[in-house]
């Protein structure tokens, strides 16, 4: 039973903070934090609890460690159908840290209509949750767009707008449009998929487990997994598809892009790996290579533009782009190792990308511009924050020692056996991911100062916030054994459906 | 023909209205009370509503050789009726109260009279069964909406909205005859089954292609829709609502049941006909719509949208076809009478001209919480976002269209949303705006005791509960099935 309540507190949790803003400014603030704090405390529960370590696939099924299910709508064959693994454990203890992370980020910068805004933030968590629980397709779906409206909302009514009255707005609705689409793609390919389950055994049904290992001719296969895959790919974002992320970072506020950043893309590579690989095993294998292609051009496509940069969160932003071109070529690596990798990968960028955000408001709060033209000498008149900056600068260049060198590491060392030239061009990408990101440091706090005043320092709330990311990133990079323990028998699972397809490759090279 | 209860317990509802109207009219003749008019027709209505019950025990029912009560015509009599009885609701609102001397300047009373005529033309349409029977009704329908449509007759635009529909829907009627004309030449009867055992030849096929351009004229698809906006600017806003819903829906049910019995319509040229007026209607509904300001016309444009997403059901015509019609029809009518509700409170009482330029609705959320709260839904539930029930009646379109394998539609369908999206979350992100200098236009303070607010958060509430729990209405709906012919 505990399962929908981690997806319904933030939901309820939401409306009290709604409800709350009556009767004073600060108690949505808590309230808020009180809910997430519960979600992450009853995830990290869970941990403690519970062995993630079981088999995934027992007799052709998968196995859960804990489960629920509920009949919804019992016309379409619809359960209310939640499941937990290590894969979607590790997801939802992210969500936990970054929700909690987001309601502090916004403590001082929201100012107005603070109740709603925690609706909207309370709600997207909520629905993110569900995302990373959801074993039936149609649940899935319908969290997966669930979430994009308080996205829209945070975005539209509490972003930052550039030159132009509109431009926020604008920004959420070329979010919403571009993902709704898209999301629309992958519920045809759903209910295709569900159809023909029906014409093929009479049965009705949007369980995941029944769908698993259906026989498909390849044509239709690999119709279908396009369909899931265009859905995923942009919220990835995969390169031709991610022209809406950088212009949603920008305006989105601190809280909105940590969200989406750490949590919303890593729903894209959680849906990959759930959804997409295992369903469609044959045609994914036979996917790979363009996916993988697809992921460096990212990767350097990322970068380059993250480089040429004014605004530092777009430069950020298209990091992100980069970074998750590596978990792209690990999840269609599909070796355990790569796999492995993707899974560090997501969380450590998940952590990183969050924390640069979270910096990246906290420097706006205080020097109101994100124009790195603008900057320029403030290692001198902020403490703390350019060294916290250069942390997380590093982090994401992927410094041993840090949870993105392990991510990156076990990717590119995973997928070196089957595909060596992918790896040898994407380890260039390491290249370039230092000068974004030394070049950001530089621009930002080297240089001639533009005035010589000192600015405030961080205060505890942001002290705190910042330095549990480092030790969180520290510790991932230096014992990352945890978390691959809990996310093994997820991957195997993974692996699993994708290995007749796989074994079937082999031999035709 | 022997007549037997049955008989006339099937055709209750029917029958009911029709007394009402003959009940408001002698009421009027003998005083003038808008509130006894308005309690007589809600009384009418919701009996005819709680007969359906009756009515259910005793279909399928053939009433004469005219009408076939089954299933399916009585969930489209109840879908019809409650979107009368909001209606008049909206419109009791909207005219306003006799005694404090704002509101609607001339007689109100007439308003019920022509909306309980046009609500009989409804019923009959949808468990029509015969030619005849189907122009009966379309024009009992039709005539009282010019009417209505003009009420406002010293208003220079409710009276050119009026006369504009006048003459296009009498245009589509004129193809509607012809059609039937040609039909009855090919075959000798004007019965749908006996229409249906005919085998196809290209006069009888003509005949049907020019019948279904004169439904799509009441449908407003396109390229038959330029009357649309117009008329749902110029009408008053219960009006457009009536319009947008027991209008379409009726003579929807009607062009339902004719091409489920007949062969002509199935394969052949005739499909691929509705196929690119689907793809029209979807396309240009959508990108015209994009450009409006003004709340009425776009809803008018997006209406126009809405039924080329229901053609895609109405080609797929197999498996879960019939049911992802009343699914969507159930969801739209019920979303569609919110929005236009929220845009009739807000004109409330009647004030000359409509509160439906976008302006007006700017920064409401700070103002009118509820009513923002409800047009939000509802906007939500015309894009097809999840918990609101436009998403199940969405999700039933494109099963339908998959299993049928129509993927050019389905594109079109995707392409569509995708752009209605935005003009959908410009509205929604509109009324959360604050803007410096807030053009104040309110809906009354008391707005929610109003039976019109209770009944629009009815709706509102029903529309989330729908989207996150559908399986009542989907059993409903699975249940109205087509007498067998």
């Amino acid at each position: 039973m505990i399962l929908p309540w981690l997806v319904l507190i933030p939901f309820i949790g939401g409306l009290l903070c709604w409800q709350a803003e009556r009767f004073s400014t600060a108690l949505p603030r808590w309230l808020a934090l009180l809910t997430m704090g519960l979600v992450l405390v009853l995830s990290l529960w869970l941990w403690a609890s519970a062995d993630y370590s079981l088999a995934a696939v027992t007799d052709g099924a998968p196995v859960w460690t804990l489960e629920f299910n509920h009949v919804w709508i019992e016309r379409l064959g619809i359960n209310l159908h939640l499941a937990l693994d290590g894969l979607s454990l590790l997801m939802l203890i992210l969500t936990g840290i970054l929700g909690v992370l987001s309601v502090l980020c916004s403590w001082k910068e929201i100012q107005h209509r603070i109740g709603f805004f925690h609706l909207n933030l309370m709600w997207i968590l909520g629905g993110v949750a569900g995302v990373f629980l959801a074993m039936d397709l149609f649940l899935f779906f319908f969290f997966w767009e669930m979430m994009l409206v308080p996205m829209y909302f945070l975005i539209a009514l509490w972003g930052h707008s550039g030159e132009g009255k509109k431009t926020r707005i604008n920004a959420a609705t070329k979010f919403f449009i571009f993902t709704q689409a898209s999301g629309l793609i992958m519920l045809v390919a759903i209910l295709g998929l569900v159809l023909f389950n029906f014409n093929q055994t009479g049965v009705l049904t949007f369980a995941y487990e029944d769908l698993l290992g259906l026989e498909m001719p390849p044509g239709v296969e690999y119709i279908l997994m396009l369909g899931f895959f265009i859905a995923f790919a942009v919220k990835f974002p995969i390169v031709p598809l991610h022209s809406w992320l950088p212009d949603a970072h920008a305006q989105a506020p601190t809280a909105g892009s940590v969200d989406l950043a750490g949590i919303l893309l890593k729903t894209a590579a959680y849906g990959m790996l759930r959804f997409a690989l295992p369903l469609f095993p044959n045609a994914s294998v036979e996917f790979a290579p363009i996916a993988m292609t697809l992921g460096l051009i990212g990767i350097f496509y990322g970068a380059i533009l993250s480089f040429a940069q004014t605004d530092i969160k777009r430069l950020v932003a298209y990091s992100s782009i980069s970074h998750m071109g590596f978990v792209l070529i690990g999840i269609y690596a599909s070796t355990q190792l790569a796999l492995q990798g993707a899974v560090v990968q997501m969380v450590a960028h998940g952590l990183s990308a969050a924390a640069l955000f979270i910096l990246c408001g906290q420097l706006y709060e205080r020097i109101h511009t994100r124009d790195m033209r603008e900057m320029g000498g403030l290692w001198a008149r902020i403490p703390y924050l350019p060294a916290l900056s250069m942390f997380f600068a590093i982090a994401s260049l992927g410094m041993p020692g840090t949870g993105n060198f392990v991510g990156e590491f076990l990717i590119l060392f995973g997928s070196f056996a089957n595909n060596p030239w992918v790896v040898v061009i994407a380890t260039f990408g390491l290249v370039l991911a230092s000068a974004y990101s030394l070049i950001m440091i530089h621009r930002a706090y080297f240089g001639a100062s533009r005035s010589g005043e000192a600015l405030r320092g961080l205060d505890t709330r942001e002290l705190i916030m910042v330095l549990s990311l480092v030790a969180l990133l520290v510790v991932l990079g230096l014992y990352p054994q945890p978390v691959l323990d809990t996310s093994a028998a997820s991957m195997a699972g993974v692996q699993h459906w994708l290995g007749d397809a796989l074994s079937n490759l082999v031999p035709a090279r | 023909m022997q007549y037997t209860l049955s008989h006339f317990v099937a055709l209750l509802p029917l029958l009911i209205v029709g007394i009402t109207a003959i009940v408001v009219t002698l009421a009027i003749a003998w005083r003038r009370k808008h509130d006894l008019i308005f309690g007589l027709t809600a009384l009418g209505l919701n009996l005819a509503l709680l007969s359906l019950i009756p009515a259910l025990q005793v279909t399928p029912q053939e009433v004469t050789t005219l009408m076939q009560v089954d299933r399916f015509a009585l969930l489209y009599m109840g879908i019809i009726l409650v979107a009368t009885l909001a209606c008049a609701t909206l419109v009791h609102a909207y005219l306003g109260k006799t005694n404090t001397g704002e509101g609607f300047p001339g007689n109100r009373e007439e308003m019920y009279l022509l909306m309980l005529l046009a609500a009989a033309g409804g019923l009959v349409m949808v468990g029509a069964s015969h030619l005849a029977s189907l122009f009966i009704g379309l024009e009992l329908l039709s005539v009282p909406v010019y009417g209505m449509v003009a009420y406002a007759f010293f208003n220079k635009r409710s009276l050119e909205a009026g006369i504009k529909y006048m003459v296009l829907s009498a245009a589509g009627s004129a193809f509607l005859l012809f059609g039937m004309a040609l039909a009855y030449a090919e075959s000798g009867s004007l019965q749908f089954t006996a229409l249906g055992a005919l085998a196809v030849t290209p006069i009888l096929q003509i005949g049907f292609a020019m019948m279904l351009i004169g439904l799509a004229f009441k449908l407003s698809l396109v390229p038959f829709h330029l009357w649309t906006p117009d008329v749902y600017e110029g009408a008053p806003a219960p009006v457009s609502a009536f319009l947008a819903t027991a209008a379409k829906v009726a003579v929807f049910a009607v062009l339902l049941r004719l091409y489920q019995v007949s062969p002509a319509t199935s394969g052949g040229w005739l499909n691929e006909l509705l196929a690119v007026i689907a793809i029209a209607s979807i396309l240009f509904g959508n990108l015209l719509a994009l450009m409006q300001s003004n709340l009425k016309r776009l809803l008018g444009y997006s209406s126009i949208a809405h039924f080329g997403y229901l053609v895609i059901a109405l080609i797929a015509s197999g498996g879960l076809a019939m049911e992802a019609i009343g699914v969507y029809l159930a969801t739209y009518v019920l979303t569609t009478l919110g929005a236009f509700g929220v845009v009739t409170l807000m004109s409330t009482p009647f004030k000359g001209r409509d509160a439906d330029a976008l302006y007006e609705y700017r920064g409401l959320f700070w103002r009118r919480p509820y009513l923002t709260a409800v047009l939000t839904v509802m906007m939500l539930s015309l894009a097809g976002i999840p918990l609101t029930a436009g998403f199940i009646g969405k999700f039933y379109i494109l099963a339908a269209g998959v299993e049928s394998r129509l993927w050019w539609l389905l594109g079109a369908l995707i392409l569509g949303s995708a752009i209605g999206l935005y003009y959908y979350l410009r509205v929604m992100v509109t009324l959360f705006l604050v803007e410096p200098g807030l053009r104040r236009h309110d809906a009354p303070m008391n707005w929610g005791q109003h039976a019109g607010g209770i009944m629009l958060l009815l709706i509102a509430l029903l529309v989330f509960v729908l989207g996150v729990y559908p399986q009542p209405l989907l059993e409903l709906v699975q249940g109205a099935t087509l007498a067998a012919l």
